[in-house]
């Protein structure tokens, strides 16, 4: 089938009219080149949009305290309560599946008066009492020293890893800032790290940098806290997704806390994962869109084939006459028509990927020169199982656009063949 | 080598039908050269496509070389033509994008001979019609006795039994259709069955036998005295 004759022909049938190979080529090279830029461009705007989410684990649920909205069990409606550390070990009992559940206290907030006291400088800046894998749920860069471990935890250590924006606002440029002592509300703490954290692509990032770390238990104590819990990160483990955790864990809640099991608005929650998979789905509708006309525009340039080998075909019919003459089979002159239409889509359509390639490559080329962390846009790209998509799409097609021309030229008698001059 | 016994063909167009060959009976022995004489619309080029097996008769029998050539799929027909035929046209149909010597390969290719042992063949070939220099010619490089000759050594490349020539001199001048049929005349010496479609009286006369269609029978089949090409080049 892949003979050294049978490619020579092809090269030679192909290569006696460039002008219109090539311009036929071209509109497969057109049609796979747009469909590989349309994946491109969704991938791109998927890897800006889910930066957006600044790498937390999309699989988490932040939960809250309300007033209880129905009476149960004597106790009446309107009733307020905490989340207790019980609760986290708990959740941590009784609900299988989770990954993380960190217990969250903060104090200040946005606009807040000032908290924060170093030598003659104050600020407002928020205050989180922290478990460590809080960074694995939110995560940040540590660009000095380290974050919160279990020791400081478990000793109940005073001290703080603090944002980069604290540190702009807290010292001088030139000053040290681990080992130095930051006054919150009274209490001193010592400084042990700074973290930079990744954009979120929000409106907010500045105020994200301007926050402060300390150790859950240290908190606890320092601000009277005894063993209240604010609020709760949990996320699950990547076999479960945290929706559908989310009602066993509000159980538990219910069950510790004597609040009606059908009470929905005890507990307030907001669910990552949910808003997650919106925007994904937003980006498998965009991928289909990107298929669906990308197929299309190739579609045309695979007609475009079609057509030029049905001229081809009746170009060379008095050749396909004198072939079969000759003692061509039926088959070895569809094979031949139908290996160049093949051979013509592959190859234009592989010049289309390359050119593609070559675009997104430029294009990479240059947003890299820039800041990505506020981009929408991020490495625009395809992935090889997509080419190789594209590559079997382009092979099929390329049969099809074969298929009746090849029958064409088969259904010419060879006498009537011979006759055309 | 050749045994034809009461063929028709008819031609349907539209409403009308066209009865072409009314009741043909002819046979070849092996090693002879026959022309087929007959004026437009006698029916000398359907049976030259029928004996080619490129159409088929409506009824009669057709015997090639002891094989009956009835009912063949295209399939069977293709490797028929190759084995057992070799054509000479008269508009030479030589394939323009590819050498002399491709040419001349062409049946062997669909014979499924190796490239090397192809391309010596039709080398041998080439040599035996005096184009061996031209091997690497395009057609349109070549004079008309020249294409004709390629497609002679086409012809001959299979080494089939019997070669049909339709009106091999008809788009030649005088001086070139003699110096073709003084090859034909070579290869006919050689041993190989020729049938040669030809209107015009000077070729007919350079074969051995002349069969005269009119309106689709023999009127006369008469073995003549032949002149040889060389004479008059």
């Amino acid at each position: 089938m892949f003979s050294r004759d049978k490619w020579n022909e092809i090269i030679e049938s192909l290569s006696s009219n460039w002008f219109r190979t090539i311009l036929t080529a071209f509109g497969v090279l057109w049609g796979i080149f747009i469909l590989v830029i349309l994946l491109a461009a969704g991938k791109g705007l998927e890897n800006g949009v889910k930066q957006g989410f600044g790498g937390m684990a999309t699989n988490s649920m932040f939960m809250w305290t309300q007033t209880v909205a129905k009476p149960y069990k004597g106790l009446p409606k309107g009733r307020r309560y905490n989340f207790k550390t019980k609760d986290v070990q708990a959740i941590k009992d009784n609900v299988p599946g989770l990954q993380y559940v960190s217990p969250r206290n903060q104090l200040g907030g946005f606009g807040g008066t000032n908290n924060v006291v170093r030598g003659l400088k104050s600020g407002a800046f928020n205050v989180y009492g922290d478990y460590p894998e809080i960074i694995n749920q939110q995560p940040m860069d540590i660009t000095s020293g380290r974050f919160l471990n279990y020791n400081d935890l478990n000793e109940r250590r005073k001290v703080a890893v603090i944002g980069e924006g604290v540190k702009t606002t807290m010292y001088e440029n030139d000053e040290e800032v681990l080992g130095s002592y930051i006054k919150v509300n009274g209490v001193n703490f010592q400084v042990i790290g700074t973290y930079k954290k990744k954009s979120t692509g929000g409106g907010n990032s500045e105020e994200d940098q301007k926050e402060i770390y300390v150790p859950f238990t240290s908190f606890s104590q320092a601000f009277n806290m005894g063993d209240i819990v604010g609020w709760m990160a949990i996320t699950a483990n990547d076999n479960n997704s945290i929706t559908a955790l989310k009602s066993s864990i509000f159980d538990v809640i219910k069950e510790n806390h004597t609040i009606h099991p059908e009470d929905d608005r005890a507990i307030g929650n907001f669910d990552l994962f949910e808003e997650y998979t919106k925007i994904s789905g937003l980006f498998t509708a965009l991928n289909f869109v990107a298929y669906f006309v990308g197929i299309l525009v190739l579609l045309s340039g695979v007609i475009g084939i079609c057509n030029i080998m049905l001229i081809v075909v009746k170009e060379r019919t008095n050749e396909i006459g004198v072939r079969r003459a000759l003692g061509a089979t039926p088959w070895s002159i569809r094979g031949q028509i139908l290996l160049e239409s093949i051979f013509l889509t592959i190859i234009s359509g592989m010049a289309g990927i390359i050119l593609a390639t070559l675009v997104l490559w430029l294009v990479n080329y240059a947003l890299a020169a820039q800041d990505s962390s506020e981009m929408m846009f991020i490495n625009p790209s395809v992935d090889l199982v997509t080419v190789i998509i594209a590559l079997l799409i382009l092979v099929i097609s390329g049969l099809l656009a074969g298929l009746i021309p090849a029958q064409n030229a088969i259904r010419i008698k060879p006498v009537d063949a011979l006759r055309t001059e | 080598m050749i045994e034809i016994k009461d063929l028709h063909k008819s031609y349907k167009t539209g409403a009308t039908s066209l009865h072409v060959l009314k009741g043909i009976n002819f046979n070849v022995k092996e090693g002879e050269l026959v022309s087929i004489m007959g004026s437009s619309g006698s029916g000398k080029s359907t049976l030259l496509n029928i004996l080619g097996m490129l159409d088929e008769a409506d009824t009669g029998s057709y015997m090639l070389d002891n094989v009956p050539i009835k009912n063949l799929n295209e399939k069977i027909a293709a490797r028929y033509r190759n084995k057992f035929l070799g054509f000479i046209f008269q508009s030479f149909n030589l394939i323009n994008y590819k050498t002399a010597l491709d040419n001349v390969a062409m049946p062997l290719y669909y014979q499924g001979v190796s490239r090397g042992e192809r391309l010596d063949r039709s080398m041998a070939y080439l040599e035996k019609v005096g184009l061996a220099p031209w091997a690497k010619h395009l057609p349109n490089e070549l004079s008309g006795g020249q294409k004709q000759r390629v497609a002679i050594a086409r012809a001959l490349a299979s080494d089939p039994k019997v070669l049909l020539a339709d009106e091999p001199t008809g788009a030649l001048d005088t001086k070139t259709s003699y110096e073709v049929m003084d090859l034909i005349q070579g290869i006919n010496d050689e041993g190989k069955t020729i049938l040669v479609v030809t209107h015009e009286d000077d070729i007919a006369h350079m074969t051995k036998r002349i069969v005269n269609l009119k309106d689709g029978v023999i009127i006369d089949d008469s073995y003549v005295e032949q002149v040889r090409a060389k004479d008059h080049v």
